[in-house]
């Protein structure tokens, strides 16, 4: 889908803001775009509790997490281990009842469900129903928490070389279009339909399992070699693997469309005058063509970016990456509830942080984007 | 305009090549539904042994042959029906037994052994059980006793593989199985070579009653099957391959179309009525933008339903609200101001019959390449749900093929073909319907044809 270049940022009111300063323009920008991604979240979490509710599995989670506090709490009393086998059952069952109460869980599900978005937007996610954190917790943000970096990790080195790799190598393109490098991108273009992981899938059977040169998955060897020098050189090897097939998963159908969009631009009158002026090629590249064009292209990375994100649970799975995609891949397994609901929640909250990113710098590349600006008078 | 899109179209390879390659799989498709009807491909999918039972499990297909220069044997049938069978009956040396000989030859040109060798015995008798031996008859004239066995309650199966007792008396050490035993020149070879040449193997049947009948079966499960291969639970994965074609397009073709023609009514709806109908559509298009799709697809899976159709409509009801609509909204927004919707409206049309009649079917020309563009990803949008074990339960599709073979190890055993075959038809897929659609794009998009 990310084929389409579409504008992500939604249509701002565009303006030229003659003397405003960039960072006033940004941080407005940001205050702006903050609230409204926020509201976005909001809506979007509550849209997942109420698809997940739709069979009472929230209800499910928060009714066992309440019976397992009240037993505990009887359990350790001691005054009440005194107590006959009937009586003691008795008690905790009116105790859960006043709990449930007390949570709300006798009220209709319209009003429950603005308790679970108040849980879920702070992070109160309950506790897992089989799975356990590295540390030994089953809280099920602790689970998330250390699940992230790896994850962050892996997408971020990948994103970051996919950018500047596109970049590179459709500038060069542009610049001899025409020769044997550009039409060998625009036919492999299609190539780029494939997601991350069926790419992985090949790189897997080549150089795992063929060539027997690299790992096959995980993130470090096992065991972890002891030193941190020899760690990080592990880590390394087991990123190639994915980052490869992250970035090969776009490379193609992003060189080919940022090469088109520099090819537009630099048919514009403006280029074509500022050529004839006699200015350096490459200044004409920076300034007159890359300049302009960086929005669309950020735009398009964007989607990129977050429909490789949406495929971390598989992406994560074939390469065994312990990261968030796998967890959630693992609950499913599990039938793990609280961390399906759980990492779903934290799917929209990442979602949304990257949109806020590619926005802020969307807003840092054109100087056209001004929110704030619409509704001040300008003198 | 078809002809004028047609003549354009022929001077783009790559269109040229995505059509060839949508019009084959919409020939497998149509030759899989004849083949193997709905109903038989679920059951041939599901069935066990009873269907199964005469494959070898985890072959590669037969074209591996052609790579190697040492072929791998086929699987080798033999029934006492089958004409190359022939029985000898014996003279009686007994009064109230009768001997036959069924002699099952088989010719073995092949320079592997075979997976395993399997005698099955069925027998119908009056008061006792048949009692039968199976001699083994190497091209060298070597015989082989490998079993004495009565056909108890009218069914005996051996397998020579799971025979210890012959282990023993072949006397060969731990590392040799017994089919090398059986069949090699010199078992303590390295690497052990089969004897070619013709086989027999012999089974001398004592039967206690005049009207005892007895049905014997031979399989010596080869090490290639087919032109697909087969995989852990001894299925001919063509069933999967072929059945993949129909299921990755309907659904790809579905999805696209639904996601597609819904987004752009709501594009059309919002551009129309603009103010406050517009800027919930544009909010919601927001929020949608921050849905965590395969998440919510994947919990969709777990706790509701795995069936294609409900994917397919989640799917599609997800993506209603999807990012496109702002490239349609700004389409719109040039329609809504053409003279001809003045006029439209000036006769009195109603605001449905405008946005469905009048500024749904203008844009739908340019639509065309983005949709065809669409379908790879729903196709491996299904195939990403099936390798996280979440595809249709009973549907075999290629997503599950990978999924089966990642999930049993198919790349640390080296069984390639398994992974490869089903990823190849995804591939081909992606790269037919991807290709297509960007040369219809240069075509339809006369700024883009240049480039």
């Amino acid at each position: 889908m990310a084929q389409q270049a579409v504008a992500a940022a939604p249509a701002q009111e565009t303006r030229h803001q003659g003397g405003v300063p960039t960072w006033k323009r940004v941080l407005r920008y940001t205050v702006v775009r903050t609230i409204g991604l926020f509201f976005a979240v909001v809506m979007g979490v509550y849209l997942t509790i109420l698809i997940a509710n739709m069979g009472g599995y929230v209800d499910k989670i928060r009714m066992a997490e309440i019976q397992e506090r009240v037993s505990i709490r009887f359990m350790n009393d001691p005054t009440f281990r005194q107590l006959p086998e009937e009586e003691r059952r008795k008690r905790i069952e009116a105790e859960i009842a006043l709990e449930a109460k007390r949570l709300g869980m006798d009220k209709p599900f319209l009003v429950r469900s603005f308790l679970y978005l108040r849980n879920a937007l702070t992070l109160e996610l309950g506790f897992a129903e089989r799975m356990t954190s590295d540390t030994g917790s089953r809280q099920v943000r602790l689970i998330i928490l250390e699940r992230i970096p790896p994850t962050l990790l892996v997408f971020a080195t990948a994103n970051l070389f996919l950018f500047f790799i596109s970049l590179g190598i459709a500038l060069y393109l542009s610049r001899n279009y025409g020769n044997l490098l550009d039409r060998f991108f625009v036919a492999t273009s299609p190539l780029s339909s494939a997601p991350a992981w069926f790419y992985g899938l090949f790189l897997i059977v080549i150089f795992a399992a063929w060539l027997r040169v690299l790992p096959f998955g995980g993130m470090v060897d096992i065991p972890p070699p002891p030193t941190r020098w020899g760690y990080f050189l592990s880590l390394l090897r087991h990123l190639i693997l994915p980052v490869s097939a992250l970035v090969l998963s776009a490379l193609f159908i992003s060189v080919y469309s940022w090469r088109t969009f520099f090819l537009i631009y630099s048919s514009e009158d403006y280029v074509e005058m500022a050529v004839a002026k006699g200015l350096h090629p490459r200044l004409v590249e920076r300034r007159y063509i890359l300049r302009p064009t960086l929005p669309t292209i950020i735009t398009s990375f964007a989607l990129t970016l977050i429909s490789m994100w949406l495929g971390a649970p598989i992406f994560e799975t074939i390469f065994n990456w312990p990261g968030l995609g796998r967890t959630y891949f693992q609950a499913v397994g599990f039938f793990d509830t609280p961390v399906i609901v759980g990492i779903t929640v934290i799917f929209a909250y990442l979602l949304a942080i990257t949109v806020f990113l590619l926005d802020i710098i969307y807003a840092l590349v054109d100087p056209r984007v001004d929110i704030g600006g619409a509704r001040r008078q300008q003198g | 305009m078809f002809r004028q899109v047609w003549r354009e179209m022929r001077r783009y390879p790559s269109a040229m090549f995505g059509l060839t390659v949508i019009i084959f799989l919409v020939l497998l498709s149509i030759y899989a539904v004849i083949k193997y009807p709905y109903q038989e491909a679920i059951r041939l999918w599901r069935g066990g042994e009873d269907i199964w039972g005469d494959t070898p499990k985890l072959v590669p297909p037969r074209w591996y042959n052609w790579f190697r220069r040492e072929k791998l044997p086929d699987t080798i049938i033999l029934t006492s029906d089958s004409p190359q069978v022939e029985v000898v009956p014996q003279p009686s040396k007994k009064k109230g037994v009768w001997v036959d000989h069924y002699l099952m030859r088989f010719d073995f040109p092949y320079d592997d052994f075979p997976q395993e060798i399997q005698v099955t015995l069925t027998a119908t008798y009056e008061k006792k059980a048949p009692f039968v031996v199976l001699v083994w008859v190497r091209p060298d004239g070597e015989e082989i006793r490998l079993k004495n066995a009565t056909v108890k309650e009218g069914r005996f199966r051996y397998r020579v593989l799971q025979d210890t007792k012959l282990h023993q008396r072949l006397k060969l050490p731990r590392t040799i199985n017994n089919i090398v035993g059986i069949m090699a020149q010199d078992p303590q070879a390295k690497p052990p070579k089969p004897m070619k040449g013709t086989y027999t193997l012999r089974l001398e049947v004592y039967r206690f009653g005049e009207n005892d009948k007895i049905q014997a079966k031979m399989v010596a499960y080869g090490k290639v099957y087919g032109w697909a291969g087969t995989d852990h639970l001894r299925r001919d994965l063509s069933v999967a391959l072929l059945w993949g074609a129909p299921v990755a397009l309907a659904f790809g073709l579905l999805a696209a179309v639904g996601t597609t023609v819904t987004t752009m009514i709501i594009a059309a709806i919002g551009v129309w009525f603009g103010g406050w109908v517009d800027a919930v559509i544009q909010r919601i298009t927001e929020i949608n933008l921050v849905l965590p799709v395969l998440p919510i697809l994947i919990m969709i899976g777990v706790f509701y339903s795995r069936s294609l159709w409900v994917m397919l409509g989640a799917v599609i009801a997800l993506s209603i609200f999807g990012a496109s609509i702002k490239t349609y909204r700004a389409m719109f927004l040039q329609i809504k101001a053409a003279p001809y919707i003045e006029a439209a409206r000036a006769y009195g049309a109603g605001d449905f019959r405008i946005i469905l009649l009048y500024m749904v079917p203008r844009i739908i020309p340019t639509l065309i390449p983005s949709l065809v563009t669409l379908i790879p990803s729903f196709v491996f949008l299904e195939a990403s749900l099936a390798v996280l074990g979440l595809g249709d339960p009973v549907l075999p599709t290629w997503g599950k093929v990978i999924d089966d073979a990642r999930v049993n190890g198919a790349l640390y055993q080296g069984l390639y073909y398994w992974i490869l075959e089903p990823s190849f038809m995804l591939m081909i897929t992606g790269i037919g319907f991807a290709s297509l659609g960007f040369s219809l794009d240069r075509i339809f998009n006369p700024r883009l044809r240049e480039l």
